[in-house]
């Protein structure tokens, strides 16, 4: 099996996982509770990476991470190096890609909390970030944990996008999903089985976290 | 006691249209009316959960609401009481953590005295390391009363918060709750369905259908001269 890619891909997962938590809290709080007019329009960019083919994603991220493009350069400026092709240009592709399975879990959190008890800690306290810490996340943790668990899957599983703006270079941005493709075109059918086994396994895992929590809960 | 809250204010929600001017003064005023008449609505534009459409709130001199100026103070900021029909407990935390969580800027030790204090209060002392969620309906009222005067509210907003309670029960805590209030000269607006209970405890009642104020005054002149309506209208809404 690829070591490199199986370290790689579990690095990568780590990482956006842990990216999304931190944007997932907010934005999700924000779309549960806020009133704005244009939160469907925020909703939908959300929600865009569960209906877009990866190709199209990975293809515009591509073009913005380019060094001939304005943003391509401004990104540059910003990270010292191109973002296409390299691991830091694969972690913002995993980002967007998996948005919407972190994200809409915790906003359903939030939404699930019954409205008296955030008001009843409004009137208790105008400290937002008390409110937040002291009671809501530990009501939403649930939700974070399935949050998290899908995150990182489906980063672990992304092909698509990966291809796209990562390519396929050993210890850069060779996944293990590229790793099996590779496997494959190479002919070399009983390692692409073992990978592809460990990503198997790995999935039914996480759906099992997932399911058997919501057993435990009599959800 | 001088008008200690002034309410200037207008609301549509849903079918209601809230409009509602009044200056209150009593140390204990009972809101009377039918269900949907807009005590409850009443109560969250005071206490801040609701927004009002127009109109100003006045709590001792200090500006709650006002939308022609565009001053808004946040519920946290209102050192206002309120507690509900139902209670919300955090039903994440025990008692005491529930009953401190409004007290920030205290030691702890100060902190530990007053949940103490508080839970005392209501009986509920033996209660302080359980889960809400192995309260009763009742313990749960009583904490939820506790966590509401803890932090020293400068006004307390009762929605129906003994619906269900034992009656001896009531009666002891209301004695209690009362006595606390007068000592330290907050006032508390009450809504409630109970004739009686508001010849006892009211000073002042305020009479509420349709969103607008139909009566308001001392308990015994308001019921004794709007008794057979008030009758009428409590048993419309209770059916």
């Amino acid at each position: 099996m690829d070591q490199q890619a199986i370290f790689l891909t579990f690095r990568l997962a780590t990482l956006t996982t842990l990216i999304l938590l931190a944007i997932s809290i907010p934005l999700g709080y924000w779309l549960a509770y806020s009133g704005a007019r244009w939160k469907a329009l925020v909703e939908a960019a959300v929600a865009l990476p569960l209906v877009l083919p990866p190709t199209v994603l990975g293809f515009y991220l591509l073009v913005l991470m380019a060094p001939r493009t304005a943003p391509g350069r401004a990104v540059s400026a910003i990270f010292g190096h191109p973002l296409a092709f390299s691991f830091a240009g694969l972690v913002v592709g995993s980002v967007l890609f998996s948005l919407p399975f972190a994200v809409q879990p915790v906003t359903a959190g939030f939404r699930s909390i019954d409205r008296e008890i955030l008001e009843a800690a409004e009137l208790l306290s105008h400290d937002r970030g008390r409110i937040l810490v002291r009671v809501l996340l530990p009501l939403v943790r649930p939700f974070l944990l399935t949050a998290a668990v899908l995150a990182f899957t489906h980063t672990v599983g992304e092909f698509g996008v990966v291809l796209m703006i990562g390519g396929n270079i050993p210890g850069v941005t060779r996944t293990l999903s590229i790793s099996i493709y590779d496997q494959v075109q190479d002919f070399a059918y009983a390692q692409a089985n073992h990978t592809a086994l460990l990503l198997l396994g790995l999935s039914f895992l996480a759906l099992l976290i997932i399911y058997g929590r919501r057993g435990r809960a009599g959800v | 006691m001088s008008d200690y809250l002034q309410v200037d204010v207008g609301h549509t929600l849903g079918e209601l249209s809230l409009r509602v001017s009044c200056a209150l003064s009593a140390p204990w005023t009972v809101l009377f009316g039918p269900s949907g008449a807009g005590k409850t609505s009443l109560l969250r534009v005071i206490g801040g959960l609701t927004r009002p459409d127009r109109g100003r709130v006045v709590l001792h001199g200090r500006t709650l609401a006002d939308t022609e100026k565009g001053a808004w103070v946040p519920p946290g900021q209102r050192a206002i009481g309120f507690v509900t029909q139902r209670p919300t407990l955090f039903p994440h935390i025990n008692v005491t953590a529930n009953v401190s969580f409004g007290l920030s800027g205290l030691d702890r030790r100060s902190c530990k005295e007053r949940v103490g204090e508080m839970l005392e209060l209501f009986h509920v002392g033996q209660l302080a390391k359980r889960m809400p969620g192995d309260l009763s309906g009742g313990e749960k009222q009583r904490v939820a009363l506790a966590r509401a005067l803890a932090p020293g509210p400068r006004l307390l907003l009762l929605d129906e918060p003994f619906t269900g309670m034992d009656a001896d029960l009531k009666v002891s805590i209301l004695q209690q709750l009362t006595k606390w209030l007068t000592e330290r000269e907050v006032p508390a607006l009450y809504v409630s369905h109970d004739v009686a209970e508001a010849f006892q405890t009211a000073a002042d009642v305020v009479v509420i259908d349709h969103g607008q104020i139909q009566a308001h005054g001392p308990a015994r002149e308001v019921l004794a001269s709007r008794r057979e309506q008030l009758l009428r209208q409590l048993g419309e809404g209770t059916e």
